[in-house]
């Protein structure tokens, strides 16, 4: 079979350019992901921030589609069923001499198309934000940042396009590209080959593999580092705002912000690394971090408070500038490169973006039939007493809680296996439920879920891996093994 | 919403005994509910001898401990829920739970005992640096899934941390078959009890590597290797003392805290250093008939010593059913204070009026103390002096106060434990 459009990528991404493909008649899409899941790779581990749109250049594409994704987003939580919130952006300056840097950003701010921006003054800034550090001096204040779930966004745009039609495939790495005599292209994956007349490169840190594999002009992406550490529930209240320093060149410093789940999230760090791969965390990333984050908040409770610590790569293009366009001497070959931040914020307009852009290139017309709402998993912990028991009533599984941190119920995990693009993993379970996000990182829950997935999908337990791949939880049966 | 005198959350060692008392002294009306599918907690993961040997003079394997307070559950018919999640505590003492066969419910109680045990310290709290696969769990959860699941996270094994699961876990993967390389520990002195090093790393070759951490974990999937550093007095890892081990399994035992959201969502107010409920000598919380026993309120080294504090919280928490279960003004309250190498005690104060004859108060050391003296004082006089050959942070420490003598010397403010050389 020849597909029309294929991706590479299931990132947020990738993810995003399926759906808005996925709107369009007589045009087979296909997803292909060297991961067992979607969000599997940069998508996965960055600050979780829906950026306002003051930080990016004027006048760039990156400027544009942060404000375009900015405003897209709680129509698209809406419709996709996530949790979103504008919870506020705010810069602060803890230098005299340096709140005429604040001034820059306003400009910039207005100038991109930010709205309601403030400057604050000391005084207005703490009384916001009673946590800062004494040194603050005054704030940019931006209501319209917001905090977001990255796993969900991402995943509920992949499982939208799949209902929508498009298919995905993990497991599948694209090793080479080659176009033939009558324009179509073969991509050679470790699963076989896959056809088709049009590709999106859409592969995070892998994206100028694939774009110099065809490309005159060739591309540079970084991966850049970043370390963050999680903090327990428990602190969740140390911030409203999502609390930045003032940018350097490097990159929009280590913030302090709130996550959707009620989390403190700190990070990042930023250092320029060449393994696209090398994710691990360092003990002087971590001090850096910890070190950085505590001047511009004080008393930041971090130590015993923090519940994991991860790093995440950005896909750095050296032009710091997003690379999504036609590359002309590759007939059918589209680029979505260099997604770093704001990308997570941007990606619903990226997807808008390309899906208008084939739109306009292959003539397409739009299904009557397309459906562009999801239903979410149940978030039981949103309903009443009452609510909740005629909840178990009807399918008793929401009655039994697996994961005790966060009250994930064995209904929820059903849920998470046996929708579109199910979860197979602890890890896919994990981003689609939170069971095992919590304090004690599925410690007690892990037996309880992978006997769970053995049962539903009848994988045996020495086969169920934490995040695919090699990442078996156990070996072997002990000896003579229980029955 | 159903009334029960007394609701008893968590059906493991400290909710049973604490059961049984409770019925001992009178009161019918008792519900436990426990989040597993069976009662006994922790202790029927604990297939290893060694337990009971204070309270039946026998050792006893964690199922066998556990199933002398079942037995009793049963033969006295307490009522009890499995696969019941307790989800709040209210401050007027009503409970909200839920399971598949009744839904969520709410239930009215006279008194309340928390009961809920601890959990492990995880990896993020360790701040180990490197990557996050698959192979790395808490020494629980290995047990869990070695002793009740039947399987075997992998062959060669490292520990960090030294507590007590981790020791107990080094023999156990080596009887299954495993190489256990090394246990490394952070602090200069082990975490766990003295008998269990002997018992399960000395008697099998494992080495114990003290004032060592773990600086590095390979492998992108599954783990594939460690890298074991020394670390200095400021445990910070001392460079050209990293050593590499290879290995498929890293078990973590590095600290157990006390698992108290419901506490804590209830109101109950909080000992910083226990992480458990601040409680006076009846065990009762800063909340009225809000009662707390085991290892949610403080990490015990020995089940017996769980039981025996359990056995004390039930029968205060029917003294209050039995009274109305109505806050009774404390009349004169005497503040116990931990100074000089003690770290904490429980309780936190204690009413002379309310206290049983002997009152035992369990506390912890900061350090190892050789050949030094606990001494109590009473205001500012010595009134007990005890000689220890050693202490250790891993053991937990007691002594027990006479009513009588407290009555004696009267109007007194403050006790106060301190360890000293003399």
């Amino acid at each position: 079979m020849i597909y029309d459009v294929l991706i590479i990528g299931a990132g947020v991404t990738g993810s995003s350019v399926a759906r808005n493909l996925s709107k369009y008649k007589n045009l087979n899409v296909a997803v292909l992901e060297k991961g067992e899941d979607v969000c599997s790779g940069t998508s996965k581990a960055n600050s979780a921030i829906v950026h306002a749109g003051f930080d990016a250049a004027e006048g760039s594409l990156m400027a544009k589609l942060n404000l375009e994704g900015n405003e897209m987003m709680g129509d698209l939580a809406r419709d996709l069923d996530i949790p979103f919130k504008r919870n506020g952006s705010l810069v602060v300056c803890i230098h005299k001499e340096e709140l005429d840097g604040l001034n820059d950003l306003y400009n910039r701010g207005i100038a991109n198309g930010v709205k309601d921006m403030k400057i604050l003054s000391r005084e207005e800034v703490l009384e916001l934000e009673p946590n800062l550090s004494d040194d603050v001096e005054g704030a940019l204040y931006a209501p319209t940042g917001g905090i977001i779930c990255p796993f969900m966004l991402n995943i509920a745009m992949a499982e939208n396009a799949n209902v929508n039609g498009v298919d995905f495939y993990f497991n599948t790495e694209v090793e080479t590209l080659k176009r033939d005599e009558n324009g179509i292209w073969h991509l050679r994956t470790n699963n076989g080959e896959y056809k088709t007349k049009y590709i999106v490169n859409a592969a995070g840190v892998y994206s100028d593999y694939f774009h110099n594999m065809v490309a005159k002009d060739k591309i540079h992406i970084t991966p850049r580092r970043g370390d963050y550490c999680l903090l327990d529930k428990a602190m969740g209240d140390f911030a409203k705002c999502t609390i930045f320093p003032q940018p350097t060149k490097l990159g929009k410093g280590v913030l302090v912000s709130p996550t959707i789940h009620g989390n403190i999230i700190v990070g990042p760090t930023a250092v320029d690394i060449e393994d696209k791969e090398s994710t691990a965390t360092t003990a002087d990333g971590i001090n850096d971090l910890m070190e950085k984050a505590g001047m511009h908040v004080k008393d930041l409770p971090i130590g015993r408070n923090v519940i994991t610590s991860f790093a995440g790569l950005r896909a750095h293009e050296d032009h710091h500038e997003f690379v999504i366009k036609w590359v002309d001497e590759a007939p059918g070959f589209f680029d979505c490169a260099g997604i770093e931040s704001p990308g997570l914020t941007s990606s619903p307009a990226i997807g808008r973006m390309v899906g208008n852009m084939f739109k306009e290139k292959l003539g397409l017309e739009e299904k009557e039939d397309w459906i562009g709402t999801r239903k979410g998993i149940l978030n039981p912990s949103k309903l009443s007493v009452e609510e909740r028991h005629e909840l178990i009533k009807k399918s008793p599984a929401y009655g039994n809680i697996i994961c005790r941190c966060e009250s994930i119920s064995e209904g929820e995990i059903l849920d998470a296996i046996h929708r579109p693009l199910g979860a197979r993993s602890l890890d896919g379970i994990k981003r689609r439920t939170r069971a095992g996000m919590g304090r004690c990182q599925a410690g007690f829950c892990s037996p309880r879920t992978m006997e769970i997935i053995n049962r539903e999908l009848g994988i045996p337990m020495e086969e169920i891996t934490k995040s695919g791949g090699a990442s078996n939880i156990v070996l072997e049966r002990s000896k003579g093994g229980i029955d | 919403m159903s009334k029960y005198d007394i609701v008893i959350v968590g059906g493991g060692p400290a909710g049973l005994a604490a059961a049984i008392s409770a019925r001992k002294a009178g009161v019918q009306k008792i519900l436990i509910l426990e989040r597993d599918h069976e009662l006994g907690g922790i202790l029927n993961q604990c297939i290893h001898n060694g337990f009971g040997l204070h309270t039946f003079k026998e050792e006893l394997t964690g199922p066998e401990y556990a199933y002398r307070y079942m037995k009793q559950v049963y033969d006295e018919k307490i009522e009890y829920k499995l696969n019941t999640m307790v989800m709040n505590i209210s401050n007027d003492r009503v409970v909200t739970a839920m399971n598949r066969e009744d839904g969520m419910f709410e239930i009215e109680a006279g008194a309340v005992i928390l009961a809920m045990g601890c959990r492990e310290r995880p990896r993020g709290a360790l701040n180990i640096p490197g990557y996050r696969p698959a192979g790395i769990f808490s020494a629980g959860t290995a047990q869990r899934l070695v002793n009740m699941e039947g399987y075997m996270p992998g062959r060669e094994v490292v520990i960090l941390g030294s507590g007590d699961i981790g020791l107990i876990m080094a023999r156990r993967m080596t009887l299954e078959g495993a190489k256990v390389k090394v246990v490394a520990e952070l602090m200069p002195y082990s975490g766990g009890l003295k008998r269990n090093i002997v018992q399960c790393l000395d008697d099998f070759g494992i080495p114990l590597k003290l004032s060592h951490t773990i600086i590095d974990i390979e492998g992108k999937d599954h783990i594939s290797a460690v890298t074991i550093a020394e670390v200095g007095p400021d445990r910070k890892p001392v460079s050209g003392t990293e050593e590499r081990y290879t290995c498929d399994t890293l078990l973590l035992s590095c600290g157990l805290i006390p698992e108290n959201e419901l506490s804590r969502g209830a109101g109950v107010e909080m000992n910083p250093v226990t992480s458990g409920p601040i409680v006076d000598e009846s065990l009762e919380t800063s909340i009225p008939g809000v009662f707390a026993c085991g290892n949610v309120l403080h990490v015990h080294d020995l089940v017996d010593f769980v039981s025996e504090e359990a056995d004390r919280a039930g029968k205060n928490a029917a003294k209050f059913v039995d009274g109305g279960c109505k806050a009774e003004k404390s009349k004169e309250v005497i503040e116990l204070k931990a100074e000089g190498g003690a770290r904490y005690t429980v309780p936190s104060t204690i009413d002379v009026s309310k206290m049983d004859d002997l009152l035992t108060v369990r506390f912890r050391v900061g350090a190892v103390y050789k050949d030094a003296f606990v001494n109590v004082y009473v205001d500012d006089n010595r009134v007990m002096h005890i000689k220890k050959r050693i202490m250790a942070p891993g053991e937990m420490e007691q002594v027990i106060l006479q009513k009588s003598k407290l009555e004696a010397a009267g109007n007194i403010k403050k006790i106060t434990i301190k360890v000293e050389e003399e």
